[in-house]
């Protein structure tokens, strides 16, 4: 039992609390984390792998002399084409058993679709049916798109998190981050000083007016990052660390997840023990109006705007 | 209006081929771009402008902001080294 909860780093012992802490991590030094360096080939070494290649190109994939690989090389297009065409048509006989459009007997024209047209706008006190759909009706489905896009971002951090311990010298840093990017572009610069506030505003406006107009949480989430991604762009990572750091990231997406858990729980509750909820639903069409939605919102968005920013950090520098 | 739709239609195909057949893959985010803007023009016309928001902002935005970022990482884009 006691292994479990104990390990060896090195030549010290582990425990569980430790790596609870953050103090140690018990695959460094275990896993490969990041890739080797280079073995620099000499002369010698050098002849002998450019002879074996020879070898072994000659042997294998040359055309004149291996007959598999010629009748390959004729067979694999004629059969690739073949497979495409054979595919299209199947799709095709698929598409004409599929029921005509617009036809009052097709199977999506249920209850459901009259419920939500004619008694969405009384049950969930959103003008914008889609919104009242997506997080009141479906609230559950919208709770696990956040967690997946969630779980996404954990597992790029995973993958492509610089460790932080080891010294960084400047020239790794800049190979790193800009090689060939001119820093500080004045047009780049001109252009973010003057898009960025629109975009923020723009993405503002969409998630609060979700349940009002075309929009809400996902796709001006979708626009705050866009619009964090340009100023990091324009500005550098300087300027952005100032209000955007892994804890950050860490804070806000907890905040925003269980407060969408925690609501649409209290609401779940309520519904299924045909309880009141007690949140008031508003006049429809006000801002602070339709209950739970525009909150809910608001969470989607933070997760949805920070998913995108750390996507962009990550894959650029591997770091916030 | 109809035809318009018609020439967006063709346009979407000739993207989907036309990137699979570009040998220069900035070239093929390029067009892979274009083609999510089209799409989100499509997305009006089909009255569902929250698709189109989305479509905009994520498709030909983000998505292709990180197709540049890998392709830079792994040395596939190369104009600024040889001008210089």
């Amino acid at each position: 039992m006691s292994k479990l909860w104990k390990w060896k780093q090195g030549t010290q012992q582990v425990g569980f609390k430790d790596w609870l802490d953050g103090k140690k991590d018990p695959f460094l030094n275990e896993v490969e984390m990041e890739p080797k360096q280079e073995k620099k080939p000499d002369a010698k070494m050098l002849r002998e792998r450019l002879r074996d290649r020879n070898l072994m190109y000659e042997n294998l994939y040359d055309a004149n002399k291996n007959k598999e690989i010629r009748l390959f090389e004729k067979i694999f297009p004629i059969a690739s084409i073949i497979f495409c065409i054979l595919f299209i048509v199947l799709m095709m006989i698929m598409v004409s058993y599929l029921p005509p459009v617009g036809n009052a007997s097709n199977p999506d024209n249920n209850e459901v679709t009259k419920r939500y047209i004619e008694n969405g706008l009384q049950e969930t006190g959103a003008v914008n049916i889609v919104t009242g759909m997506i997080l009141d009706y479906r609230a559950f489905d919208t709770f696990g798109e956040s967690n997946v896009l969630f779980i996404a971002t954990i597992t790029v951090l995973i993958m492509l998190k610089v460790n932080k311990k080891k010294e960084k010298t400047k020239a790794a840093e800049a190979q790193s981050d800009r090689l060939y990017e001119p820093k500080n572009d004045p047009i780049l610069q001109f252009a973010a000083r003057l898009f960025v506030p629109i975009i923020m505003m723009f993405g503002i406006y969409v998630i609060l007016n979700g349940h009002l107009s075309p929009g809400g949480g996902f796709s001006g989430g979708a626009i705050i990052g866009a619009g964090l991604i340009l100023h990091l762009n324009a500005f550098g990572f300087e300027k952005t660390e100032r209000f955007f750091t892994e804890k950050t990231y860490k804070t806000v997406c907890f905040a925003a997840l269980s407060f969408y858990c925690l609501a649409k729980s209290y609401s779940f509750f309520t519904g299924a023990n045909h309880l009141e909820s007690h949140i008031p639903l508003g006049k429809p069409g006000a801002i602070l109006s339709s209950g739970l939605i525009l909150p809910l919102n608001i969470c989607v968005g933070l997760v949805v705007a920070c998913t995108m920013y750390t996507f962009y950090a990550m894959f650029r520098k591997g770091d916030f | 209006m109809v035809y318009f739709t018609y020439i967006l239609m063709a346009f979407l195909i000739v993207c989907a081929i036309s990137v699979s057949f570009s040998n220069n893959i900035l070239n093929s985010v390029l067009i892979f771009m274009s083609y999510s803007l089209v799409m989100s023009i499509i997305w009006i016309l089909l009255e569902s402008p929250d698709l189109a928001i989305t479509e905009a902002a994520v498709g030909a935005g983000v998505t292709s902001v990180l197709f540049f970022v890998t392709l830079k990482k792994i040395h596939a884009i190369r104009g600024d080294e040889e001008n210089e």
